[in-house]
């Protein structure tokens, strides 16, 4: 196995771009998922369930489940794409093949594949914060800062789900990663619901889990209420997306450099 | 002077306990289209793949351009052009987007790649196909299109694993058109092939690979004198109640497969008087050729 640490440099870009140009011809089904999921959530829920609890963490629930849905939204999408879209390019369709006849490496690759689905949450996220602001749960301009964070958690999403594609030998396999990892975060991290409503040993265990830190961030710059930990949580999701590009670069080195 | 292209001694690559090229040397002189031929796991694509670099070697050395060090492969990738064995064009963009993005993993961009582009198209005769989409493309045209990607970065080395497997005769006989004329370029071209008949057309040098060792080396023409006598007669329809007596055949090498014998001589006259005297036999004359080589040195037992 190949364990050196990765190398890139903007090559990397070159990739990013191939699938911005492939989103580019698929735009409009793609924003219409965009709008219409948050859309669906945050009138759904948060209109209906809001009714009935009116706030949550002293702000309204609309706004309270509007922050966490742009993160956990992030961590979707990110996953998604890096499970389904690159296990299609990785094996079925053999594009990395194509590419790693060119100057691209593995280490350029992947780095291109996290910077696309971290592109792709700052999309998505772009969308759901216009949703949220359109139905007056976005308190503040400040709220703007939530798209570069986002940014950084399809980064950190970007990775492990990489890994799940470098081990996988059909789509079922990530139902598995999905299940197991993406969907308790999702209803443990504080999305719906303060985590502080969880038993103290479930606390400290959601505290590991990056999309807390996430929600962390997102929700006070989305309430106009007070940021704190934000050196903690960044290192978080920073730190999760590093370690996670390492390991995806030598699996995917593992799969295709034989 | 004629430079070398790629330069392998004692290459070596295992799987496991599974050794699949056993310390190989490799010549390919510049502008030569050098061939290596050998049956299904014989070693071929394994080496193209340490060619290229993206398969690590375990042993040897190779040197490519001059240059023997794997962290500079993708320098070296950057002037190599690859047909593979399976196309992997990308399904995502037309027969045009698939030239202009593969260009830009090299890096390539503006109006200068645009009218190579142009160029590649018309080579390839693409050109009324620009932005037809890779899933409405036959196998041929994806096979010109793969040849034209390979061509994005004029590359100096171009390795092809086996690139008309598949195809029509008339789609095989215009990439062969097109392959000589990349070589007249001054292109090198590496490739492989399980058609006997691609190699004696298009190589000027051949190496015959077989459990990852190189079991003959040389010209088409040079082969076939080596290895073989010049003539070869079958001989067919011999069933269970017709049958010859080879005791009282005139001596040739001989080889049956199936319900043909295969006699290998320089001298067909002894042989067809004889085969003359026989009834309900048909006979076929033929000058030998590489594929009898390669079935005399790789053997006639199926490899898959």
């Amino acid at each position: 196995m190949d364990w050196q640490l990765p190398h890139t440099n903007l090559r990397a870009l070159s990739v990013w771009r191939r699938n911005i140009l492939v989103w580019r011809k698929l735009m409009g089904p793609s924003l219409l998922i965009n709008f219409g999921e948050p859309l669906l959530y945050l009138l759904g829920l948060g209109y209906g369930l809001g009714l009935f609890i009116g706030e949550m963490s002293d702000m309204p629930y609309l706004t309270f489940l509007a922050s966490g849905i742009l993160a956990s939204s992030a961590m979707n999408t990110a996953s998604f794409e890096g499970m389904f879209s690159v296990y299609t390019r990785m094996v079925p369709q053999r594009t990395y093949e194509a590419m790693l006849a060119t100057p691209l490496s593995v280490d350029d690759i992947i780095a291109g594949e996290m910077l696309w689905c971290a592109t792709k949450c700052l999309i998505s996220g772009t969308a759901i914060l216009a949703v949220a602001a359109a139905l007056g749960a976005v308190h503040g301009s400040q709220a703007l800062f939530v798209l570069p964070i986002l940014f950084l958690v399809g980064l950190c999403f970007a990775g492990p789900a990489i890994i799940m594609s470098a081990f996988s030998r059909g789509y079922e396999f990530f139902n598995y990663y999905l299940t197991l990892f993406i969907t308790p975060m999702f209803i443990l991290s504080g999305v719906f619901y303060p985590i502080s409503a969880l038993p103290a040993g479930v606390q400290a265990v959601v505290q590991l889990l990056p999309l807390t830190h996430a929600v962390q961030l997102v929700r006070p710059l989305v309430s106009g209420q007070a940021l704190t930990d934000v050196g903690l949580h960044v290192a978080v999701i920073v730190g999760y997306a590093l370690v996670a590009y390492y390991f995806a670069v030598v699996l995917v080195r593992k799969r295709l450099v034989v | 002077m004629t430079e070398t292209v790629v330069e392998a001694q004692g290459l070596t690559k295992r799987y496991g306990d599974t050794t699949v090229v056993r310390g190989i040397d490799l010549s390919v002189p510049q502008g030569q289209c050098f061939g290596l031929l050998g049956p299904n796991g014989a070693g071929k694509t394994t080496t193209l793949r340490m060619i290229l670099g993206v398969t690590p070697r375990d042993g040897g050395a190779l040197q490519i351009f001059g240059v023997d060090d794997p962290k500079q492969a993708h320098r070296i990738r950057a002037r190599i052009g690859v047909v593979p064995q399976l196309d992997n064009l990308d399904p995502d963009f037309s027969v045009i987007e698939n030239l202009s993005v593969y260009a830009s993993f090299f890096g390539l961009h503006g109006t200068k790649i645009k009218k190579r582009i142009q160029q590649l198209l018309e080579f390839t005769e693409l050109s009324d196909r620009a932005h037809t989409k890779i899933d409405d493309l036959s196998g041929g045209l994806k096979r010109r299109l793969t040849i034209a990607r390979a061509l994005i970065n004029d590359p100096e080395l171009i390795i092809l694993d086996e690139p008309t497997t598949g195809l029509d005769p008339q789609a095989r006989h215009m990439i062969w058109a097109r392959l000589r004329q990349i070589r007249q370029s001054g292109k090198t071209l590496l490739l492989t092939t399980h058609y006997m008949e691609e190699a004696e057309r298009l190589c000027d040098d051949i190496v015959i690979m077989d459990n990852g060792h190189i079991i003959a080396q040389g010209s088409p023409a040079v082969l076939v004198q080596q290895h073989i006598e010049t003539q070869v007669i079958e001989v067919r329809g011999m069933t269970e109640s017709i049958t010859i007596n080879l005791d009282t055949f005139p001596p040739c090498r001989r080889q049956q497969v199936g319900d043909t014998l295969y006699c290998y001589v320089d001298d067909v006259r002894p042989l067809l008087a004889h085969l003359e005297s026989l009834d309900n036999i048909t006979t076929l004359q033929r000058p030998a050729n590489l594929e009898d080589v390669f079935l005399k040195l790789t053997g006639h037992e199926l490899r898959d």
